[in-house]
């Protein structure tokens, strides 16, 4: 494979893995108010949210290997995983070294969430929460697109997207959209 | 093994026929070692043993088999003795309390011998603590034991509650994958018996099991402590705690104690608040045992007796009493958080006569939606008594459905509202 | 074999996927907690083990637990 096509590809894997953890984080918070989100039943959001946050895992490995491998950015397995170290742009790359510990955190519990506990779990899923714009920023100021107006489009759509959900299904909301939750519908008849 | 009768050891005292729990005049030590003697030096297989023969069950209301529970714990066990009583029909715990510390600390003492305890906790009514204190000084416990006082609630008394509770969490029920005897207090596998069972093990001790089952009937055997309220003030007038030999009839305890003459009375609620309605006077010459109840579908329960007169509507009644139950809801579980509620309300929307034909079918549905849907018994025990008041009353329901009340049917329009 | 499926009623708040996951066995009352169609423990016969275990993996409040596992 050439140099280029390597290039291609981690650019292109990182920016679908954004796309796809802005969905897993959208229907995160879409879920937590306990109500059918946006039409969808509980469990459909339950299951795309959970498939799209693998799927987005493997592309941000995807990610990762192939930048393991690129001479430009001359990133060594160490850097993988211990931010701020790399020799190209380490913040920026450090930034996104830190939102793949915090994913790999997030994931880790969520598969192990019925040995560890829903406290402990719920704890490290909040990391959800930074996981996020770490690496939404990560992917303005380390790329090479980081100017190009096609990614601060897709940057913009997703940060839109989280910010709507989050703000739709506020649970101050809560009494004027969509039926109330389970709990609060008494047993007054 | 073999079943062996222990022979009390020789100069022991023997409490005299009839009462064994109040069988001393008063609380102190040197009365109570005056009255049943010292416990003699057996080894805990032994003491276990009289246990398996004696029949005793737990007298806390569910009658699980007090020898069952004991082999179930093992290591490094806690014993709690449960004194919460948080049935507030009941007071035959803070009675026993009160006139037999002793023996519950024995049984305390005994109950650690032979699931190897070193650490005990007794938990039991705010009021009764002084006395227990006072007894605890009197004498060098053979275990460190731990009085605290229980919360004042209808679920406290739940044996996943007294463990939360001691375990400094809320003094609410829990849920856990582990059963007590296997990890309760401090994870450590914990012996809940209620405090009169304990008192009934001090004794078995001392005489043996023969000696226990020697009264009592061959399924329910030895004494028991009922709490019986007068009839003309239901639940408002000081009731009187009795100790009785299981078998003993309704009538020969009512006779007595209930105010009134027996014949006067149209049924009585058997076991407390969790309790079951049973008919009168047909029930009248029932022996109160496991096997003489079953029948009417009762069982003694805390062994607590409401009777209630022909004059009195037993559907008001049950419905205040489900009300309250409703309000002791812990809000823990949504079933019984939402559901006794709504099953207070139709109830009493049936006692009053609003509801018209089909009142009764609204009761029974919402009595199915909470039945085996929460940590503890609470719904279960609140849908027990509703169903057996539908049965025990069916023609006062149908009246009722009609507007009318069987109390009052000798007032204008049969008392129609 | 079936197996219970036990339910933690203080840990559960009704959102209902087990329901969603096990419509042979489980429906939602009026206040969204799982009700069992018939009376009794809820038994999950052999054949519904897979979409039992499902229900008890995704439910939101980890308030399930298939019995002897």
């Amino acid at each position: 494979m050439s140099t280029d096509a390597l290039w291609y590809l981690a650019r292109g894997s990182g920016v679908v893995s954004l796309i796809l953890f802005t969905v897993v984080v959208a229907l995160g918070i879409g879920t937590r108010s306990g109500r059918p989100f946006a039409g969808m039943n509980r469990l459909v959001v339950a299951s795309v949210h959970r498939s799209a946050a693998l799927l987005a895992l493997v592309f941000l490995v995807i990610h990762v290997v192939t930048l393991l491998f690129d001479p430009y950015a001359q990133l060594n397995l160490v850097d993988v995983l211990l931010p701020f170290g790399s020799g190209y742009r380490p913040f920026w790359v450090g930034l996104g070294t830190l939102a793949l510990d915090l994913a790999l955190a997030v994931t880790i519990t969520s598969l192990l969430r019925d040995r560890i506990g829903l406290r402990a779990w719920k704890a490290v899923h909040w990391l959800a929460y930074a996981m996020w714009p770490i690496a939404l920023v990560h992917g303005i100021g380390s790329g090479t697109d980081r100017s190009t107006l096609w990614l601060l489009a897709i940057d913009a759509v997703c940060v839109v997207s989280v910010i709507a959900v989050a703000v739709s299904s506020h649970p101050a909301l809560k009494a004027t959209s969509a039926p109330a939750a389970p709990k609060t519908l008494a047993w007054r008849e | 093994m073999t079943m062996t009768a222990m022979t009390p050891a020789p100069g022991l005292k023997m409490p005299p026929e009839g009462a064994r729990l109040f069988a001393a005049p008063d609380p102190s030590q040197a009365t109570h070692l005056a009255t049943y003697g010292v416990i003699p030096d057996v080894t805990p297989a032994q003491l276990l043993e009289q246990v398996r023969m004696s029949g005793l069950t737990g007298r806390g209301g569910a009658g699980f088999p007090t020898a069952r529970k004991l082999e179930a714990v093992t290591g490094r066990a806690v014993v709690v003795a449960n004194g919460a009583e948080g049935e507030p029909a009941s007071r035959k715990d803070a009675e026993l309390l009160r006139r037999a510390p002793h023996l519950v600390i024995d049984g305390i003492e005994v109950a650690a011998r032979i699931t190897g305890a070193q650490e005990a906790y007794a938990y039991v009514r705010a009021e009764v603590v002084p006395n227990l204190r006072q007894a605890l000084a009197e004498r060098r416990p053979t275990v460190k034991i731990t009085v605290v006082a229980a919360t004042d609630a209808f679920v406290s008394g739940q044996e996943t509650a007294v463990v939360s509770r001691l375990n400094e969490g809320p003094a609410l029920p829990r849920f856990s994958r582990h059963r007590i005897f296997q990890r309760g207090i401090g994870d450590r596998p914990t012996l809940v018996q209620n405090v009169e069972t304990l008192a009934h093990l001090g004794l078995i001790a001392r005489y043996g099991g023969v000696w226990f089952a020697s009264t009592g009937t061959p399924d329910s055997t030895g004494t028991f402590l009922t709490t019986v309220h007068p009839v003309t003030e239901p639940l408002t007038t000081a009731p009187t705690v009795w100790e009785a030999a299981h078998g003993l009839s309704l009538r020969q305890i009512l006779t007595p104690a209930a105010g009134r003459p027996v014949q006067e009375l149209q049924a009585v609620l058997i076991g407390g608040y969790h309790g079951t309605w049973v008919p009168l006077p047909v029930a009248l010459d029932a022996p109160l045992s496991t096997a003489g109840l079953e029948q009417y579908g009762a069982g003694l329960g805390a062994g607590v007796l409401i009777p209630l007169a022909s004059t009195a509507c037993g559907l008001e009644l049950t419905a205040s009493i489900v009300a309250y139950l409703a309000r002791q809801s812990a809000q823990q579980c949504g079933p019984c958080q939402f559901g006794l509620p709504e099953l207070a309300q139709n109830f009493t929307a049936l006692a009053a006569g609003r509801v018209g034909r089909g009142g009764v079918d609204a009761v029974r549905q919402s009595a199915g939606l909470v039945e085996n849907r929460g940590a503890c018994k609470h719904p279960d025990g609140t849908t027990r008594l509703v169903r057996s008041a539908l049965r025990v009353f069916e023609k006062d329901v149908t009246l009722h459905e009609y507007g009318r009340c069987l109390a009052r049917i000798g007032e204008p329009y049969g008392g129609a509202r | 074999m079936t197996r219970a499926l036990i339910v933690d009623w203080t840990a559960c708040e009704g959102r209902g996927l087990c329901a969603g996951l096990l419509p042979e066995v489980l429906t939602q009352d009026k206040w969204g907690y799982p009700q069992n169609l018939t009376p009794g423990p809820i038994l999950v016969p052999d054949e519904l083990r897979g979409p039992a275990r499902q229900a008890v993996r995704m439910c939101p409040r980890l308030a399930l637990r298939l019995e002897s596992e």
